[in-house]
């Protein structure tokens, strides 16, 4: 299967690179998260149950609530966080989150990235370039 | 971005380590956001509950307090949002004690770099109001979204790390709310009938946060025939701000920055989506009811201003909270201290509910919390707290004022 590249706005962090875990649905670490055992918990979510750990997580806003950008940092510091987060609108927390933590962070694709990648997708991330391989 | 003489000496680590880190990591930020420059804040709001900062976060705290004074400093008057722990009541809800001693490392070091302990997030109505025009640093979405929208003041969400970055170098990216450009209406909502209690006001909030989605989105509400109080405001607000992670909103006739449609809208104003009274009522009926029995009723998320205490002591006088249901109540430290002297306090614990100073409900270990007590079955007035705390493994409910009260007092709805 060829690659494909995607390009979106600068983001910050390093690369990274894992296999995609994909939803039309929004993002909060402190709504949507059971930290301790790495998966979605909030019932609503699209992403119920589901592990996020290591995976590179493909959403499509963020949420309300300022305490992700702690939450990220801590998440990597015990190994439980997502390999990187892509979104089709972030907000400054993420951003901010992501920096501190030094996660790859990207949002403002140039179509609808939860449209352009699905769950299982092996997906590579350059922050610093504004890029997304698939494949 | 472009860096002024100051700004090139802390990115140089001229003003210590601590200072080059944040700035770095603002600037980081600035790029993602297409910043230009940097611009002076006067105030800087500091959300670091332990729950949030887990271990790692306590022990970054610790590395910059452990730096010479003038370079763990603040630059600029910084307060904190609620802490994790009650250290006054936390036994009694049964809380474990090595959450109580990571909350007591966290106060040390933010206390070492200068920073007020004011553990609150109604800040604006019980510290330092904020000022038209004022660029700010806070650290709360609900008092962002205050700041901006009611006091005409400029600040983006600002998380722990970026505040805390913030009160180290004095400034944030100028992007965002800083700028004229970001701050016109995007959306129109029209309201037929202006919200009473508390609860439909943060209804609204809700509504039009689910509505608009995204920080990048300016609502503009049309339809508020009476003047809202501060209170009223802070729920709709926190709710906004919550479902939809939006940092600001207009009400024109009412918020500083919005004479009229003219003035916020850049062009023709747009269609109105229309929220009708079936709208606010279809939002409550979505969490249903607890028929059968209420485990923990929640005032919190914003914390309680002097008034809405004086209320629930009014409504409590006289009566017993049920013996199988928890009711608890949050405000700030100077807010609590007020309700020691006028006798509030008093009157609300005399019922069995017990008051918590410096906290939130969501905000310290919501999760572990609720397993200790046995607590899934909550009741609450704030539209913010019941869509933040189901991940936390509750069942909220939103309902009114007295109908939260009468739920703790039945122990059912």
């Amino acid at each position: 299967m060829s690659e494909r590249r995607i390009t979106g706005h600068v983001g910050v962090g390093p690369k990274a690179s894992g296999i995609a875990l994909v939803a039309r649905d929004n993002f909060s670490a402190r709504y949507d998260l059971d930290r301790l055992r790495g998966i979605f918990s909030r019932p609503a979510h699209a992403l119920y149950g589901q592990s996020y750990v290591d995976k590179v997580l493909v959403l499509h806003t963020a949420k309300g609530g300022v305490a992700s950008s702690w939450m990220l940092r801590e998440m990597k510091s015990r190994a439980m966080a997502p390999a990187a987060l892509l979104l089709n609108y972030g907000n400054p927390i993420m951003a901010q989150g992501a920096a501190f933590a030094e996660l790859a962070f990207m949002d403002r694709f140039e179509l609808d990235i939860t449209e352009a990648i699905r769950s299982g997708d092996r997906v590579s991330v350059d922050p610093g370039a504004g890029l997304v391989i698939v494949g | 971005m472009r860096l002024d003489d100051t700004e090139r000496a802390m990115r140089a680590g001229e003003l210590g380590a601590a200072r080059r880190a944040a700035i770095e990591q603002q600037i980081q930020v600035g790029i993602t956001f297409d910043a230009e420059d940097f611009v002076e804040v006067s105030q800087v709001h500091l959300m670091a509950d332990t729950e949030s900062l887990g271990e790692s976060g306590v022990a970054y705290l610790e590395d910059i307090a452990a730096l010479p004074d003038d370079e763990r400093r603040v630059r600029v008057p910084t307060v904190t949002d609620p802490r994790g722990i009650d250290l006054c009541a936390y036994r009694k809800l049964n809380q474990e004690e090595r959450f109580a001693e990571l909350e007591r490392r966290a106060i040390a070091a933010l206390t070492s770099m200068g920073i007020l302990m004011t553990d609150t997030c109604i800040n604006y109505q019980t510290i330092l109001p904020p000022v038209r025009g004022e660029h700010l640093a806070f650290g709360d979405t609900g008092s962002t979204i205050y700041a901006n929208s009611v006091c005409g003041a400029r600040s983006n969400f600002e998380g722990g790390p970026a505040a805390l970055a913030a009160a180290l170098t004095g400034r944030v990216p100028r992007y965002g709310c800083h700028l004229d450009r970001a701050r016109l209406g995007t959306h129109l909502f029209e309201v037929q009938e202006c919200p009473t209690a508390l609860s439909d006001w943060g209804a609204l909030g809700a509504l039009l946060g689910l509505r608009t989605g995204s920080y990048w989105t300016v609502p503009v509400v049309t339809g508020i025939d009476a003047s809202p109080t501060s209170d009223e405001l802070k729920h709709f607000g926190a709710a906004l701000a919550s479902y939809g992670s939006v940092p600001l909103f207009h009400m024109p006739g009412v918020t500083p920055e919005a004479d009229d449609l003219g003035s916020v809208f850049d062009g023709p104003t747009p269609k109105a989506d229309v929220i009708t009274r079936a709208d606010v009522d279809g939002f409550y009926a979505s969490f249903g009811r607890h028929e059968d029995r209420v485990d923990v009723v929640v005032f919190a998320a914003p914390q309680l201003s002097m008034v809405e205490m004086q209320e629930l002591a009014r409504l409590l006088e006289g009566r017993r909270v049920h013996e199988h249901t928890a009711l608890l109540i949050a405000t700030s430290p100077e807010n609590k201290s007020a309700c020691d002297r006028m006798g509030i306090t008093e009157t609300i614990e005399t019922s069995g509910a017990m008051l918590l100073r410096g906290v939130c409900f969501y905000q310290m270990y919501a999760r572990e919390l609720g397993e200790a007590n046995g607590w899934q079955r909550l009741v609450s007035n704030s539209a913010k707290l019941v869509n933040i705390i189901s991940g936390y493994g509750y069942r909220p409910v939103l309902a009114t004022t007295e109908a939260c009260i009468d739920a703790a007092v039945n122990g059912r709805m």
